[in-house]
């Protein structure tokens, strides 16, 4: 599949390939949105780089994302910005089923941090580093990740503990 | 006494868990803290709870304070009690069905919301949007923005003290409300943009009430800088109360109002132009202070932006179809519904099975809303509900501007604060 690269992307692109060639794995587009899926391993490196040398200051959202495949099901998509070259770039990455975890970059985009734990409450990917490392929408007494696809839609019966709809009467 | 003292105080009743870990947290914070005297009870130190239930904080946000005094040493928020799980169940509608599940989520600006995820499915769909829809929907949106902002007005008024101001906001509110009737049939939640266009065409009656509305506004937004610009009560509440400092502002990643009031004209609008908004003249207010009176200034210069936006659409509007005539992508018209078999199998089948992307597409597409950038991330399985759709809000992304900015001021701020950022519940917790 050809690219057609905006010459910022393709700029990024070019020097990722040169100096993170090993840890780079695909280079794709849909609908007009370029994305970069790289090693989980050098999730920080790259972000570094990224945000150091090639301008990505703004970390825009993190998605979580259940593919329900047998291998890697989890894929984590950073939505990165840079306003020097007016370009939106999509980093991912993709964790393994049994322990998914990940090195939070929260020390690079302060405002990762509750993007993270966002990520951490729908899906259970785990973020090494993080420094307020706790569910953000549902309450931590909460055993499951509801936006996994094997969750019910309805919900599990009984699993949140909801307060008592009689008043008290001591 | 140390604060893990705390944690034996507090009974929790329900959600114990949730509860220990959150006090847990505020116990982490800025560990440089450790030791809490007990002696004068305006130099003590105090743990407090605000919120969910409480009516200055905009919905159902909480807050827990540590207070030395009246000054907020740190701060955690606990966020979610409005959380529905809108992504859940956009994973279980089609597109369409999905829509109106949008104007409740940030629930002051509805028409922007639709707005976003009609964009956002027409990126992945390669769905081509007419003329005047797009003109349309500028003007939906930007109505909406004047509506939020009036809305963001009065509160934030309030909370520094002047009762009677909301009611002048809501008066112009009103008219808006007055204004969505005609164009879409709704007042509030309007559920106005279709995937490929908007439900129905502006009438007569609809320009004439927009037309009348921009021509009175500009005159009430004066009168509003005459009362606040040089006051000097409000001047000594906002000034300097709030302040996010330029060099923090993007790695913190706030957006909308609050960014710009930092200095940087971030703005969807102009960064990546979607509909016709490059195709209008208008600014990008900003300001360098970063303090709540910035982010009052560029919220009035916003709505007056806004309206010039308005005016323009009304000029350049052409004429013809308000939504894409691809029985495929869009709903066909009522009259073809009502009239022609195919337009009746069209109709039920766009509602059966919805507009379908093609497999494996992803997009991500963002809109200017009034509180920042708002955008619909989808992934694609090839059928009409999506695998995932992610809305990246911009009241979640300020709040967590919020639990940053809130250590070390005053007690008495928090409520004009939370004010200034303006973030909204139902967005913030999906």
């Amino acid at each position: 599949m050809s690219l057609e690269l905006s010459e910022p992307l393709q700029k990024v692109v070019d020097s990722l390939s040169e100096k993170f060639s090993e840890q780079l794995i695909e280079v794709y587009q849909s609908s007009g949105d370029t994305f970069i899926r790289i090693e989980n391993s050098a999730l920080i490196d790259i972000c570094t780089y990224l945000k150091e040398d090639l301008g990505y200051i703004y970390l825009s959202d993190i998605v979580g994302t259940d593919r329900y495949t047998s291998d890697d099901r989890f894929e984590v998509i950073y939505n990165l910005l840079s306003f020097k070259d007016q370009a939106r770039l999509f980093l991912k990455v993709w964790c393994d089923e049994e322990n998914p975890e990940l090195e939070s970059v929260a020390n690079i985009w302060p405002g990762a941090n509750w993007n993270e734990r966002e990520v951490y409450d729908m899906y259970g990917v785990r973020f090494k580093n993080h420094p307020d490392f706790r569910r953000i929408f549902m309450p931590e007494d909460f055993d499951y990740f509801p936006l996994r696809k094997e969750f019910p839609l309805l919900g599990i019966p009984g699993s949140i503990e909801l307060p008592n709809t009689t008043p008290d009467t001591d | 006494m140390k604060l893990s003292d705390i944690q034996s105080k507090v009974e929790s009743t329900f959600f114990k868990e949730h509860q220990k870990a959150l006090y847990q947290s505020l116990e982490d914070k800025h560990t440089t803290i450790e030791e809490m005297d007990d002696g004068d009870p305006l130099t003590a130190k105090m743990i407090l709870n605000m919120g969910p239930q409480h009516p200055a904080t905009h919905g159902v946000l909480r807050l827990v304070l540590q207070l030395d005094g009246e000054t907020i040493e740190k701060v955690k928020l606990d966020i979610g009690y409005l959380h529905r799980g809108v992504e859940k169940i956009a994973e279980n509608k089609t597109y369409q069905e999905f829509m109106p599940y949008t104007d409740r989520m940030d629930y002051l600006s509805p028409y922007s919301n639709n707005v976003a995820l009609c964009a956002a499915v027409e990126k992945i769909a390669s769905v081509e949007v007419p003329e005047r829809a797009h003109y349309i929907r500028m003007i939906g949106c930007e109505l909406a923005r004047i509506s939020s902002h009036l809305l963001w007005l009065g509160t934030m008024v309030m909370d520094a003290g002047a009762i009677s101001f909301f009611i002048w906001t809501f008066k112009e509110r009103e008219k808006i409300y007055d204004v969505m009737d005609r164009i879409a049939g709704h007042r509030f939640t309007v559920s106005h943009a279709r995937v490929g266009g908007v439900a129905n065409d502006l009438t007569d009656e609809a320009t004439a009430i927009i037309k009348e509305f921009t021509a009175s506004f500009p005159k009430e937004l004066k009168d509003y800088h005459k009362l606040l610009d040089r006051n000097r009560l409000f001047f000594d509440r906002n000034e300097a109360v709030g302040v996010l400092r330029t060099e923090d502002a993007l790695g913190i990643g706030a957006t909308g109002p609050v960014l710009r009031a930092c200095g940087y004209a971030y703005d969807i609008r102009k960064f990546s132009p979607y509909a016709r908004y490059n195709e209008v003249d208008f600014e990008v207010p900003t300001r360098m202070e970063g303090d709540n009176l910035a982010r009052y200034f560029v919220r009035m210069e916003e709505m007056s932006e806004s309206i010039k936006i308005i005016q323009q659409c009304l000029d350049k509007m052409p004429k013809g179809p308000v939504r894409t005539d691809n029985a495929k992508q869009a709903y066909p018209s009522k009259d073809e519904v009502y009239y022609s078999m195919e337009g009746m199998i069209h109709d039920f089948m766009m509602t059966d099975t919805g507009i379908c992307p093609p497999e494996g597409a992803e997009a991500y597409h963002a809109v200017e809303s009034p509180k920042g950038e708002l955008g619909y991330f989808i992934q694609s399985d090839g059928t009409g509900h999506p695998w995932r759709l992610k809305v990246n809000a911009p009241s979640f992304a300020n709040l967590q501007v919020l639990e940053n900015i809130l250590d070390g001021e005053m007690v008495a701020d928090t409520v004009v604060i939370i004010g200034g950022v303006d973030p909204v519940m139902g967005e913030a917790d999906k």
